[in-house]
């Protein structure tokens, strides 16, 4: 375990503290509330015919919860960290920095209240949230920005480090998303209508939608990745121009990729076309980030056997890979015709953010909590190592789950009879379906239950005596 | 689009990719200022950046995707206004109704167009119609009574009608059930077929103002007497002396327009079969309001040949027993 002691520099770890907790805890209830909706397709009793506890109102809950409160604080935790230290400089504004995490956390309050309720705006995905709230959120995102930047620009450094260009490029792009994509007419303080329309109020969605999983959880989380890999692995980045090369191409690319949730739709050929050209240049850009966080491992793949926080940072690269492989293969407008609509949709969701964007939040908060707590190491190197079979044999039973059901549903509605008609009725494909459904929500229990394990791992490491847990001694 | 936005649209996507194609060939040669394969000399909290070259797989990878981009581009519509050299659309955009879809379709033909729907439609046409047509001569009673008529018809139904009169063809509030051997139409052969070639339009208007509120009150009891319920005698003997208003359509005896060889669609009232419901307050709803019902024409959309083996399977659906004619 590498524990570098700051250089002389008071950093501001409060904030960091704040977000890194939350982390964990909004983890535990946005996974929790994708179990119980496991559960609910399996078993649909246990809506109990209650309105608010219904699928299609905690659905959108689930998924705000795990991308906004989840992931978007550990974020905000390993950014305010990574900045900090990688610029030799406390943090800038420290003041809007405490706001935004009051705002931040108020935001995620509010959409606990509201989604339930059924208020929201139910035809954007990943944007849900009704204008009073979207107002908080562009608030906090552009303090957030000044936070952010103000830090980069007193920094004690002379060259900006390769995760704060990610960091920044998913800074200023998910500002400009959120506005943009929000832009609504409010006719009371519940209930607003979006200003687009049609086919174009549809592409501004999915320019959102797309780029909420390009910029926040891909460009976001490989500044996590550049910073704690290297970190956790004691070596030197790879390739300082492949780091040049894959982000520049990765964020010209990506803004254009979103039309490819639109194949065969009302929207234009031509915007279709550039989509899915765009989507699948960017899967060589894409892979350059793993490519760069893999081969940082050379010389020293052996501490992948005995350090399980690594192992988290290695895997997630792994999925990430995968994952990164998949999508421009989905946006190719023939497979399209076979994965849209299916759970290959979802199960390639899942690939990414359990795989990929869940492991290496993980793996960051365990790098990170003893290091923000005064401490030498986590309270349990062994629970770490449990947390992290539990996840990856939930996050394999997850995706092998979907991929089966996704791909046997688009098989079964595109089979014709010799006649020409269709050969199954929809319920037949959703009668097939159901034992996977099953088996999604098995790993989905293992992967909460990881969770949990993280919680106490987290609460006995804040818990224990200033310097009292001390570092596991380096392996030759 | 006008040719601003078209310029504008070719020109991003193009830059964007020339834009990669640039930064990778930069950055193919050594600018970083030390050798290759040692650190740059920049050190962030104890993590430094070796200047190592680019994987040879990993960039020979990238400049095939930017020469398949080129190639899209150029067949494909993608670059604004420009249409692609293989001349390739999805389908028929601004289309407004029917007329102008199968003007579209014969005009792409002669225009040599590749038009994927209409091609699809040609395709399935070519392999399936052929599967329908050799029903086509023989007679609906006919196929009525055959096995393999009917499991197409079956499947043509699934696949069509299922929506609004369900999968056992039992219907649903304002969609008749099929299954009974009741008819607003008539159920034999050719009636079946002229429904479901044609269409049916059924209207029952809305006497809430001309009766009034005790009006239909009266009406509600007179019309559910018909069907042998217990009513306030009073009231349905008021009710009947109005009746005159409904007879033109449901016949004096109520028992519908089909019973008088009439083609209105107006129910048989004496029965206890109720499309809108037969509760007081359903039929009290029916006399207020008015109700609409309309069956689509599916001459068009479905074709003779279908429509043929169909109306054999729901000839057949209220006979289920019989095993022959």
């Amino acid at each position: 375990m590498s524990q570098t002691k700051s250089l002389n520099v008071d950093y501001n770890y409060t904030v960091v503290r704040l977000f890194a907790v939350t982390t964990v805890m909004w983890g535990i209830v946005g996974m929790g509330l994708g179990v119980l909706l496991a559960a609910q397709l399996y078993w649909p009793a246990l809506n109990f015919d209650t309105a608010w506890f219904t699928y299609s109102r905690l659905r959108p809950l689930h998924t705000n919860a795990v991308i906004f409160a989840f992931g978007t604080s550990a974020l905000f935790a390993t950014s305010y960290y990574v900045v900090q230290r990688t610029c030799q400089v406390r943090l800038f504004a420290e003041k809007l920095a405490m706001f935004t995490f009051i705002g931040w956390q108020a935001v995620i309050i509010a959409a606990i209240i509201t989604l339930p309720q059924g208020i929201g705006n139910s035809s954007k995905e990943y944007a849900e949230l009704e204008w009073p709230i979207d107002i908080l959120i562009a608030v906090v995102w552009i303090s957030y920005a000044v936070v952010f930047f103000g830090t980069l620009v007193k920094r004690n450094t002379s060259h900006i480090y390769v995760a704060n260009w990610f960091y920044g490029g998913f800074i200023i792009t998910v500002a400009a998303l959120h506005i943009v994509n929000s832009m609504a007419v409010p006719v009371s303080f519940t209930k607003s209508y979006s200003v687009y329309a049609g086919a174009v109020d549809a592409m501004v969605q999915w320019w959102y939608g797309h780029n909420a999983v390009g910029f926040l959880l891909t460009a976001g989380f490989l500044g996590m990745m550049y910073y704690f890999v290297p970190k956790q692995a004691g070596r030197p980045v790879y390739s300082y121009r492949l780091s040049v090369v894959h982000f520049w191409a990765l964020i010209a690319l990506y803004i254009w990729a979103g039309s490819h949730h639109l194949h065969y739709t009302a929207l234009p050929d031509w915007t279709q076309s550039v989509g899915m050209v765009m989507s699948v240049i960017l899967f060589v850009p894409s892979w350059g980030g793993m490519i760069n966080g893999i081969m940082t491992l050379s010389g020293a793949w052996h501490k992948l056997k005995t350090d399980p926080i690594l192992r988290f940072l290695i895997v997630s690269l792994s999925f990430y890979g995968m994952s990164t492989f998949e999508g421009p293969m989905m946006a190719i407008k023939s497979v399209n015709a076979l994965s849209h609509y299916t759970d290959w949709t979802v199960g390639h969701v899942h690939s990414g953010a359990l795989g990929w964007v869940a492991m290496v939040s993980i793996g960051a908060i365990y790098h990170l909590i003893p290091n923000i707590y005064n401490q030498g190491r986590m309270y349990s190197i062994k629970l770490i190592n449990t947390h992290f079979w539990l996840h990856t044999i939930g996050v394999v039973l997850y995706i092998v789950a979907m991929w089966i059901s996704g791909i046997m549903q688009g098989m079964m509605w595109r089979a014709v009879n010799t006649d020409g008609t269709l050969t199954y009725s929809f319920v037949q494909s959703l009668e097939a379906s159901y034992p996977f459904y099953l088996m999604r929500f098995i790993g989905g229990c293992f992967v909460v239950t990881g969770m949990l394990v993280m919680a106490y791992n987290v609460v006995k490491t804040i818990r224990a005596k200033d310097g009292a847990l001390e570092p596991v001694a380096e392996a030759a | 689009m006008s040719s601003f936005w078209s310029y504008w649209i070719a020109i991003l996507s193009i830059g964007c990719i020339v834009f990669c194609t640039v930064i990778l060939t930069w950055n193919l040669k050594n600018h970083v200022g030390v050798k290759e394969g040692e650190a740059t000399g920049h050190e962030f909290d104890g993590i430094e950046e070796i200047n190592n070259p680019l994987p040879k797989w990993w960039t020979y990878m990238f400049y095939a995707t930017i020469v398949w981009s080129v190639y899209y581009f150029a067949a494909y519509p993608g670059l604004g206004n420009y249409k692609g050299f293989l001349n390739w659309t999805s389908s028929n955009q601004g289309i407004k109704n029917l007329a102008e879809s199968k003007a579209a379709v014969e005009q792409n033909k002669l225009d040599g167009k590749n038009v994927q729907l209409d091609r699809e439609y040609d395709a399935a046409n070519e392999t399936y119609a052929k599967e329908f047509a050799k029903y086509t001569s023989r007679d609906i009673l006919d196929l009525a009574y055959d096995t393999n008529a009917l499991k197409v018809g079956q499947r043509l139904f699934l696949q069509n009608c299922a929506q609004c009169h369900g999968s056992d063809a039992r219907g649903q509030r304002g969609f008749p059930n099929l299954t009974d051997d009741d008819w607003l139409y008539g159920g034999t052969p050719d009636k079946i077929k002229e429904t479901l070639l044609y269409g049916r339009k059924a209207a029952m208007p809305a006497w809430g103002e001309a009766l009034g509120e005790q009006g239909v009150k009266e009406m509600t009891a007179y019309v559910l007497s018909l069907s042998g319920r217990k009513v306030n005698d009073k009231d349905a003997a008021a009710g009947k002396m109005k009746f005159g208003m409904c007879a033109a359509c449901h016949g004096a005896d109520g028992k519908g327009s089909l019973a008088h060889n009439l083609p209105f669609g107006a129910p048989n009232l004496t029965d206890n079969t109720w499309l809108y419901g037969g509760s007081h307050g359903a039929v009290e709803e029916t006399l207020n309001k008015g109700r609409n019902g309309q069956m689509p024409a599916f001459k068009e959309i479905l074709g003779e040949d279908k429509i043929h083996i169909i109306s054999a399977y729901v000839y057949r659906l209220s006979r289920p027993e019989e095993s022959s004619k």
